[in-house]
């Protein structure tokens, strides 16, 4: 089966004797494009996995790539003349950062399917939006960070397209006021990064003790949440607090990273992030690395059938998390469905929202 | 100007480039003035321009001129 074919299915169909098997014959493919397209890949086989050949007999068995070698090498499996854009991760001034090469190809892909799984929360059409962010951040054409990425790919969801914060963070009332008044009380679309809904958009409004009834709004927010955390703020007390001040009907989170654009991770009506047909989790022993049973929390590996430019398709996160289930979610949707407890202690701090409240600390 | 005429302005004047640019086998993401970012305005002047509302799997294959050609007149314009 072909991803045009796994695009024609709803995204969160198929149960685990389905999807496992298309999902591996896709990955191990993935896999011997970039043993051929990307020396250093190749090299990373044969130096770590003893040459690893196209056997493995499940997700587990597949060898992956520890995110931070994205940042120590040059990792790309297409030509330098056919890269498109540069992705770079979140982090601060003084971190190295990540750098994604995507290729047209790549990039189309990555566009399709996170129209894809965002149809399953949102629909087809399009909805006015809020973006609570400076339009500063979509900045270059060819070099994109996490942040702008995060904010084009949710921008085919909206129209009226309207960023409500000034280069020194500050909301713009009277602009959100006036989109309100456009589009009022009907169904909008707000993007934000997660600790910016909280600092920027909440904190402001609920200073100024300004009520506002987006009751028909959905929000979608991500990026970490370690600087909240830090404020003692969790997912609850967030939904809670802005459910309080805005009245904003659906709340979504999603887990993701520049490394593996499109195929996210959204959270559903029941509070847990869902793996797609085109993308799935596994659970790892911090110290061993030796694959852990669902419920045991652990590294997050992630796997994407979306790289091709870039072998990304097995990545080794520095995320902690935990599998919750599989295929038996009460929201219905199929696939394991898992919860991001936060970042191994001592790695560096980089979610979209982290590094900015680090920066601004 | 007929419609085609003016999909061809609409395309030129959003994306920002001489419309003797603007030709049949023009593709998105094959000029640095047709990314992300105009695909977006792009849209919305073809929305403005023809007084239709797309939806969001029509922007994702709205990915060549011809393409926006088929898409258009799905949505009633004589193009």
């Amino acid at each position: 089966m072909n991803l045009d074919t796994l695009m024609s299915l709803s995204p969160y169909s198929l149960t685990r004797d389905q999807k496992e098997p298309l999902l591996l014959e896709g990955l191990r493919a993935l896999t011997e494009h970039h043993r051929r397209e990307c020396a250093p890949y190749a090299r990373i086989l044969e130096g770590v996995y003893g040459g690893y050949t196209q056997d493995a007999a499940s997700l587990e068995a597949l060898p992956f790539v520890p995110v931070r070698l994205f940042k120590q090498f040059e990792l790309r499996s297409c030509p330098q003349e056919e890269v498109l854009k540069t992705l770079s991760s979140s982090g601060t001034t003084s971190q190295q950062r990540s750098k994604i090469y995507l290729d047209r190809d790549t990039a189309a892909l990555q566009s399709r399917v996170l129209v894809k799984i965002m149809q399953d929360f949102l629909g087809k059409t399009r909805l006015p939006m809020l973006i609570i962010d400076t339009p500063s951040t979509i900045g270059g054409r060819h070099a994109f960070s996490a942040r702008a990425a995060g904010i084009m790919g949710l921008s085919t969801f909206g129209r009226d397209h309207t960023y409500v914060l000034d280069d020194q963070m500050h909301l713009d009332v009277d602009a959100l006021e006036r989109f309100v008044q456009r589009h009022g009380g009907g169904p909008m679309l707000i993007f934000g990064f997660t600790f910016m809904v909280w600092q920027y958009f909440y904190q402001p409004l609920k200073a100024a003790h300004r009520h506002l009834d987006l009751s028909e709004a959905i929000l979608i927010h991500s990026g970490g949440w370690k600087s909240l955390i830090d404020q003692a703020v969790d997912n609850a007390t967030f939904k809670a607090a802005l459910r309080a001040q805005t009245s904003i009907g659906r709340i979504h989170d999603f887990y993701g990273m520049v490394e593996q654009v499109g195929s996210i991770f959204v959270e559903c009506e029941e509070g847990h992030l869902h793996t797609p047909l085109f993308s799935d989790v596994l659970i790892r022993d911090p110290m061993s690395f030796a694959p852990l049973k669902m419920g045991q929390s652990g590294l997050i590996e992630l796997f994407s059938l979306l790289p091709r430019s870039y072998p990304g398709h097995v990545l080794l996160s520095e995320d902690l998390g935990v599998v919750l289930g599989e295929d038996d979610c009460a929201c219905g949707r199929k696939g394991k469905y898992f919860k991001v407890h936060g970042r191994l202690p001592k790695t560096e701090l980089r979610g979209c929202s982290d590094t900015h409240a680090q920066e601004h600390a | 100007m007929t419609p085609t005429e003016k999909i061809r302005t609409i395309f030129a004047q959003s994306l920002g480039i001489d419309p003797s640019r603007v030709h049949d086998d023009l593709r998105y993401n094959t000029i640095d003035e047709w990314d992300s970012v105009a695909h977006m305005s792009l849209i919305a002047a073809l929305e403005e321009g023809f007084d239709i509302m797309l939806d969001t799997d029509e922007i994702i294959n709205m990915s060549s001129l011809k393409a926006a050609y088929e898409i258009l007149r799905a949505h009633g314009v004589a193009c």
